[in-house]
C-alpha cells in the first residue's frame, strides 16, 4: 500500500534548481498494476526512486506499507530496499562475470540469509521466470530477454511487496518486450504482486490496469484503464 | 554478510583484472620482500660475526696503534700511519702484567711474495709466538704450529692458513716442502685448520716465528725511530672480571712508556671482544635503519598504488554500487566489501613479498654468502605490515563507495 501527497524532489544543479516533481499525490492498493506514464523528463524515474525508498522527496509525505518514509535515514531506507522493493532497471543491471544463480543471490545476501536458503530461494525464483536451467550462465551468455528475467528474478527473490520496473522493455527488441510484459502478467495475475510500470510507451502503459500520466512533474490523469492488453497482442497504436 | 562471502567479491573483482591487480601489488611485494629478505640476511650476518668474535675468547685484549692521519693529496690519499707500538712495549707489559695476564703476545704483519715452484701469492705474512695459536684458538689440520724453539733459534719455519695451502700446494701435503717469501726460504712445518671467510680469519695469512722475521725478513720497515714495531698486541687476561683493570693498567703503562702528558690523547687503542661487537652491532644497525627506511619508502609508495587502482576501481564500479545499494546493501556493507578487497589485495602483495624475500634470504644461504636466518618475527611484522597498508590506504576508497548516493551512482554512464 502506497500512499504519497504532495511529493516535490528539487535537483541542485550549480546555481539553478531542477524541478523535478511539482506535487504528485495518489495512492496505489496492494495488488495493483499500475503504469506511470509520461514523455522523457517529466520526473518518471524521479518518481519511481521515491518510490522505491532509493532517495526521500524534497518535501511532501509518502507511507509505504503504513511506515512514513519520507524521514528515514540511509540504513534504514537500505532495509527497506531490502525487505520490500524489487527493481527492475532498462539496462538490467547483473554483475558480470557473476552466474544468474549468484546474481539473484544477491539481495538475499545483504538480508542475511544463509547460504543454504538462498541457494533455494534462488533457484526457486529462477523458475518462476522460466530459466531454470539457466542457473550458471554468466550475463554475456544469455540473451537480452533472458538477462531480464535474470533481473526479475532477483527482484522477486526476496518476496517484495513492490515490483518497480523502470523502463524494463527499453533496452529489447519488441518481441521479446511483449514477453516480458506477458511476465508482468502473469506475476501479477498468479501471484497477486503489485506491479509498477514506469514507461514512455503507450503500448507499454496499455498492459496495466490503471494509467498514471505525469508531466512536467505533475501528475495530469489517473484511470483505470478498462481493457488492458492481452500480453501477446500485436502492438497497435492508439 | 560474512566476510568469506566479501572475499569470494573481493577475489572475483581482483581476478577480472588480473595484470592491474598484480601491476599494483608490485609496490607491496617489492617492500615486504626486502623487509624480508634484509631482516633475514642481517639477523645471520650478525649472528655469524657475533659467533667468531666470541669464539675468538672473551677475556682477550688487542692493543693496537691508534694515531692515523690523512695523507696529502698528492702522496696518493689513504691514511698515514703516525703512531706505533714497539716491540719494547710488549716486554714491559708482559713483565708488568705477569700476575694478572694468562697470555701476552706481539704480532707484526705484513703483505709479501709468497713462492711454491711455479705458483706465486701475494699474501700476509704474519710473525708469531707459540701463544698465539692458544689465544686464537687455532686448530692444526697438519702438522704443528710455531713454538718457542723456533723463534729461539730464529728458525726459517712456516706455517700455512688453510687457502694458502689449498692454493699453492691443491693436493699434495705441503708439510716439509721449502716456500720462498721475499726470496728467503722457508721449510712448511704445519697447516691450520680453515675458519672460514670471516672477520680476520687465519685462511689466507701464512705464519713464521716473529723473531726470525725481524732478523731474516721484515727488514728496516718492522723499525721506526730504530725501535722494532708490532701490529698489535694480544692479552689474554685471567678471568673475564678483570678486564677493566687490567686495560686501566695497560693505558697507564703505554702513556708512560710513550711519554703522553695527561692532556694527550690516547695513540693506541685497547679493545675487548665487547667493544668490537658493540661497534660492529651499531653499524649493522645503522645499515639495518637505513635500509629498513628504502623498504618503508616502497611499502608507502605500494600502498598509494593501491589507493589509487581503488579509486578508479570505484568509478568503474559506481553503477555495481548503486545496483548493490538498490537490492539492499548497507553503507557499511560496502565499506566492507571495498576495505577487504584493499586488504585482500595488500596481503597478496605481502604474502608474495615474503615468498620472494625468504627466496632472497635462501639464494644467499644456498651461494654461501651470507648465511641467513629466517625468523619467525620478520615473516610476521612484514605480514602484518601489508595488513596495515591495505587498511590504512583503503579506508578512503571504501568510504567514497559507501557514501555514494544509490540513485546518482545508478544514473552513473
Ligand atoms: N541527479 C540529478 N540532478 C539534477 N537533475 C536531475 C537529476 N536527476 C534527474 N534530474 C532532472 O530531473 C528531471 C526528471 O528526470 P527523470 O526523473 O529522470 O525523468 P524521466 O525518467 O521521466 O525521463 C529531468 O529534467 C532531469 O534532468
Ligand atoms: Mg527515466
Amino acid at each position: 500500500m502506497i500512499q504519497a501527497q504532495d511529493l516535490t524532489k528539487v535537483y541542485q544543479m550549480g546555481d539553478s534548481e531542477v524541478h523535478a516533481l511539482n506535487g504528485a499525490s495518489f495512492t496505489i492498493d496492494e495488488g495493483e498494476m499500475v503504469a506511470i506514464m509520461g514523455p522523457s523528463g517529466s520526473g518518471k524515474s524521479t518518481l519511481m526512486s521515491i518510490i522505491g525508498c532509493l532517495d526521500v522527496p524534497t518535501s511532501g509525505k509518502y507511507e509505504l506499507d503504513g511506515l512514513a518514509v519520507e524521514n528515514m535515514g540511509e540504513s534504514q531506507l537500505a532495509e527497506i530496499r531490502g525487505r520490500k522493493i524489487g527493481f527492475v532497471f532498462q539496462q538490467f543491471n547483473l554483475l558480470a562475470r557473476t552466474s544468474a544463480l549468484e546474481n539473484v543471490m544477491l539481495p538475499l545476501t545483504y538480508a542475511g540469509f544463509s547460504g543454504k536458503e538462498r541457494e533455494e530461494r534462488a533457484r526457486k525464483a529462477l523458475e518462476r521466470v522460466g530459466l531454470g536451467d539457466r542457473t550458471h550462465h554468466a550475463p554475456n551468455e544469455l540473451s537480452g530477454g533472458q538477462q531480464q528475467r535474470v533481473a526479475i528474478a532477483r527482484a522477486l527473490v526476496n518476496e517484495p511487496s513492490i515490483l518497480l520496473a523502470d523502463e524494463p522493455t527499453g533496452a529489447l527488441d519488441s518481441k521479446t518486450g511483449v514477453e516480458i510484459m506477458e511476465l508482468f502478467q502473469s506475476l501479477h495475475k498468479d501471484g497477486g504482486q503489485t506491479v509498477i510500470l514506469v514507461t514512455h510507451d503507450t503500448f507499454v502503459a496499455r498492459h496495466a490496469n490503471r494509467i498514471i500520466r505525469l508531466s512536467d512533474g505533475k501528475i495530469v490523469s489517473d484511470e483505470i484503464n478498462q481493457n488492458p492488453i492481452k500480453a501477446g497482442t500485436p502492438r497497435t497504436e492508439e | 554478510m560474512l566476510f568469506s562471502e566479501n572475499l569470494k567479491i573481493a577475489l572475483r573483482a581482483l581476478r577480472a583484472n588480473k595484470m592491474r591487480s598484480m601491476l599494483t601489488i608490485l609496490g607491496i611485494v617489492i617492500g615486504v620482500a626486502t623487509v624480508v629478505a634484509l631482516l633475514s640476511i642481517g639477523e645471520g650476518a650478525t649472528a655469524s660475526i657475533t659467533d667468531q668474535i666470541q669464539s675468538g675468547g672473551s677475556n682477550l685484549l688487542t692493543i693496537s696503534p691508534g694515531r692515523q692521519e690523512a695523507r696529502f693529496p698528492g702522496a696518493g690519499g689513504g691514511y698515514r700511519q703516525t703512531s706505533y707500538l714497539y716491540y719494547s712495549d710488549y716486554q714491559l707489559l708482559k713483565s708488568a702484567l705477569a700476575e694478572s695476564v694468562s697470555e701476552i703476545v706481539p704480532v707484526y704483519q705484513s703483505a709479501y711474495t709468497v713462492k711454491f715452484g711455479d705458483e706465486s701469492l701475494n699474501t700476509n705474512v704474519t710473525g708469531v709466538l707459540e701463544a698465539h695459536k692458544e689465544i686464537r684458538s687455532f686448530e692444526m689440520s697438519d702438522g704443528r704450529f710455531i713454538n718457542d724453539g723456533d723463534n729461539k733459534s730464529q728458525a726459517l719455519v712456516a706455517v700455512l692458513g688453510n687457502t694458502v695451502a689449498q692454493d699453492m700446494f691443491g693436493s699434495l701435503s705441503p708439510i716439509g716442502k721449502t716456500i720462498a717469501i721475499n726470496g728467503v726460504r722457508f721449510e712448511v712445518i704445519g697447516v691450520l685448520e680453515s675458519k672460514g671467510a670471516s672477520l680476520g680469519s687465519p685462511d689466507d695469512v701464512v705464519f713464521i716465528p716473529i723473531e726470525t722475521g725481524y732478523n731474516k725478513l721484515f727488514g728496516e720497515t718492522a723499525t721506526y725511530n730504530g725501535k722494532k714495531t708490532v701490529n698489535s698486541i694480544l692479552v689474554s687476561v685471567m678471568d673475564t672480571e678483570g678486564m677493566d683493570t687490567v686495560s686501566a693498567q695497560i693505558e697507564f703503562m703505554l702513556r708512560r712508556s710513550h711519554e703522553l702528558k695527561t692532556s694527550d690523547a690516547l695513540d693506541f687503542n685497547i679493545m675487548s671482544q665487547a667493544d668490537t661487537l658493540e661497534t660492529l652491532n651499531s653499524v649493522t644497525q645503522t645499515l639495518t635503519i637505513f635500509l629498513g627506511a628504502i623498504a618503508g619508502i616502497s611499502l608507502l609508495v605500494g600502498g598509494i598504488g593501491i589507493m589509487n587502482i581503488m579509486l578508479v576501481s570505484v568509478t568503474e564500479r559506481t553503477k555495481e554500487i548503486g545496483l548493490r545499494k538498490a537490492v539492499g546493501a548497507t553503507k557499511n556493507q560496502i565499506l566492507t566489501q571495498f576495505l577487504i578487497e584493499t586488504v585482500t589485495l595488500s596481503l597478496l602483495g605481502g604474502i608474495i613479498g615474503i615468498l620472494l624475500g625468504v627466496g632472497i634470504a635462501y639464494f644467499f644461504t644456498v651461494t654461501g654468502l651470507i648465511s641467513s636466518v629466517i625468523t619467525a618475527d620478520s615473516i610476521l611484522m612484514a605480514f602484518f605490515f601489508a595488513l596495515a597498508i591495505g587498511m590504512f590506504f583503503g579506508i578512503y576508497p571504501a568510504l567514497r563507495a559507501a557514501s555514494l548516493h544509490p540513485m546518482v551512482a545508478l544514473r552513473y554512464e
